[in-house]
């Protein structure tokens, strides 16, 4: 309980912050605004007023503060602007509409899942290969460490590019990308997760004479669950990313991708901010999601998480 | 064909190298664990390089070893600067300003439990968020320059730095705190000699996860608009024109750079925390 209320505090106090922080960012599209609307503005002309700091314009200005958080194009759009736009593109439009951020996420959305269905699958492949033989363990592991800690999002672009010009499109492009940026951290969480048991359990199930596949289904796997969970989390987040990049060089047609860069390039500030809000509610979900499977397994295996 | 078959004959050769290698008793040495990963690399390189010639791959899709070696060691002017555009200035500018900012605050919500609190599952749920996605917000507000570049860098790396260190200080036991206390230590002394170098292990890890954070970071934030330099803003140009030997030299620009910020950072954990047991395994 004190925690919620601590958490609540903070999240208050954030929004707070953004209010006031719409104030200076916004005030010199308002004032020029005002000016050319007739009113009273000091000082009177834009290229004075651009000589002055956004705070000594809201002190000289402030019949104008209300209007900075309810601009048509604001440099930094309130938090109840974007909130209506979520509202506005989520609810009230139709779903097959190309203006509601649902069919955009849904387009992001499947290819985020499709992607990460592949590159988890080949992951625990390949850990269970690498588990299994030295030779893989000590040829291929340093170097699924080693992508750990390279940009290889920077592949995005021509990963698009290249499945075009073989005859490959839509959504296929972005699962590939979105399968390799999450193949790589499930293979390292993996490994760890199959190599938790210590050897006096593996000796015991070897008194038992149980066989490599028995020791497998048996302990291994069981054992690596909380290991794969941790590392299915980190993931999901980064195969949103990967189909939110891969979004971007395609020309934008759909996608949450598409609509941030649909935004960035007419200066629709609340459309980008709204879609982030999408893209970030999009993650949260997933995680969540991932985070009440993770229990049901973990409960259903006994296992106290 | 022969270049097809030459390298099958390659790969299994260099798998049964692998095989031996690791299979003898020498497995356990540092240089044979070395030598293994090293083999495995050298072989996909030539089996990409034969395939490629074999098989008469067009540039456009995948273009052989050797061309992108050639357009690397022919282009390192620009490489250059695109590096210390993207890395040196971007990456590396918002990766100090994000870090330092985020190890104050952590220090400054870690004197009150209220904070701390609040603060964590908001910062928790943050750092598992699309942050790249700011990118074209910052890029307005910032403009096309490096600045932009570092802003992004600085929000992506703030929150997990944030998180790490927070927990790094809650890292020391009630015993210890209470040696300190019997010292009549004061909380800057207690803080500098007992919980500061508790805390390493933890911000040495946010510190590890924000280089690779900001190289991407640094990077995607070219595709939203960048002036006529910079890795990202090549790679996308680079891909336009369908030169792909360009891309991928950026690539192992990109490799380079992360593996030596990385280790570089692992080298300074090493020196640091060098009394921790996982340093002294």
């Amino acid at each position: 309980m004190k925690s919620v209320i601590a958490v609540l505090t903070v999240l208050a106090a954030i929004i707070t912050l953004w209010y006031a922080a719409c104030v200076p960012m916004n005030i010199k599209g308002v004032l020029d605004g005002a000016e050319r609307a007739g009113a009273e503005v000091t000082p009177a002309t834009p290229k004075a007023r651009r000589d002055m700091s956004e705070i000594g314009l809201v002190a000289k200005n402030t019949f104008a503060i209300g209007d900075t958080w309810v601009q048509e194009r604001p440099r930094l759009p309130a938090p109840h602007q974007v909130a209506v736009e979520l509202w506005k593109t989520t609810v009230e439009k139709k779903i097959t509409s190309k203006r509601s951020l649902i069919y955009h996420a849904q387009v992001t959305l499947s290819a985020t899942l499709l992607g990460f269905a592949i590159g988890t699958g080949l992951g625990i492949l390949l850990a269970v290969g690498i588990v299994h033989s030295r030779v893989m363990d000590m040829s291929v592991m340093p170097w699924a460490i080693v992508s750990q800690t390279i940009p290889i999002i920077a592949l995005a672009p021509m990963i698009i590019v290249v499945l075009y010009s073989i005859g490959v499109q839509g959504i296929i492009p972005k699962a590939v990308i979105s399968a390799y940026l999450s193949f790589f951290p499930v293979v390292v969480g993996m490994v760890k997760g199959l190599r938790a048991p210590d050897s006096m359990q593996l000796d015991l199930l070897k008194t038992y004479s149980a066989s490599t596949s028995q020791g497998f289904w048996k302990l291994r796997l069981p054992s690596s669950m909380p290991y794969l969970f941790a590392s299915l989390k980190i993931g999901i987040a980064a195969s949103l990313v990967g189909a939110i990049v891969g979004e971007l060089p395609t020309g934008a047609v759909a996608g949450l991708g598409a609509r941030l860069l649909a935004g960035s390039y007419y200066g629709q500030t609340v459309q980008i901010w709204s879609a982030l809000f999408a893209a970030a509610i999009l993650a949260a979900a997933l995680v969540a999601l991932l985070g009440l499977i993770e229990k049901l397994v973990l409960n259903r295996m006994g296992v106290r998480a | 064909m022969v270049m097809v078959i030459l390298a099958i004959l390659v790969w299994c050769l260099g798998w049964w190298l692998n095989s031996r290698l690791a299979n003898s008793p020498a497995a356990a040495t540092r240089g044979v664990q070395l030598l293994v990963p090293a083999i495995f690399g050298v072989t996909v390189l030539v089996v990409w390089e034969l395939l490629v010639r074999g098989l008469e791959v067009s540039l456009v899709i995948l273009p052989a070893p050797s061309v992108i070696a050639e357009r690397f060691a022919s282009s390192i002017p620009i490489l250059w600067e695109d590096f210390a555009q993207t890395i040196l200035k971007g990456a590396l500018g918002g990766y100090v300003i994000g870090c330092g900012a985020a190890f104050l605050t952590a220090i400054l919500v870690d004197r009150s439990d209220f904070l701390r609190r609040g603060l964590l599952p908001v910062g928790n749920f943050v750092a598992a968020l699309p942050i790249v996605g700011t990118a074209p917000i910052l890029v307005m507000w910032f403009g096309f320059d490096w600045h932009s570049k570092a802003a992004v860098v600085v929000v992506m790396v703030f929150f997990p730095m944030l998180v790490n260190t927070v927990a790094g200080l809650r890292e020391t036991d009630q015993m210890q705190r209470d040696l300190m206390q019997t010292y009549a230590a004061g909380y800057w002394q207690s803080f500098f000699k007992l919980r500061l170098p508790a805390a390493l292990p933890f911000v040495f890890n946010g510190l590890k996860i924000s280089t690779t954070l900001a190289l991407i970071g640094a990077i995607v934030a070219e595709f939203f608009g960048s002036p006529t330099v910079g890795m990202g803003f090549r790679i996308s140009t680079s891909v336009g024109q369908l030169a792909l030997d360009m891309v991928w030299a950026e690539i192992v620009v990109a490799a380079l750079a992360g593996s030596a910020f990385y280790g570089l950072v692992a080298l300074i954990e090493k020196s640091f925390t060098f009394w921790h047991p996982s340093q002294r395994g």
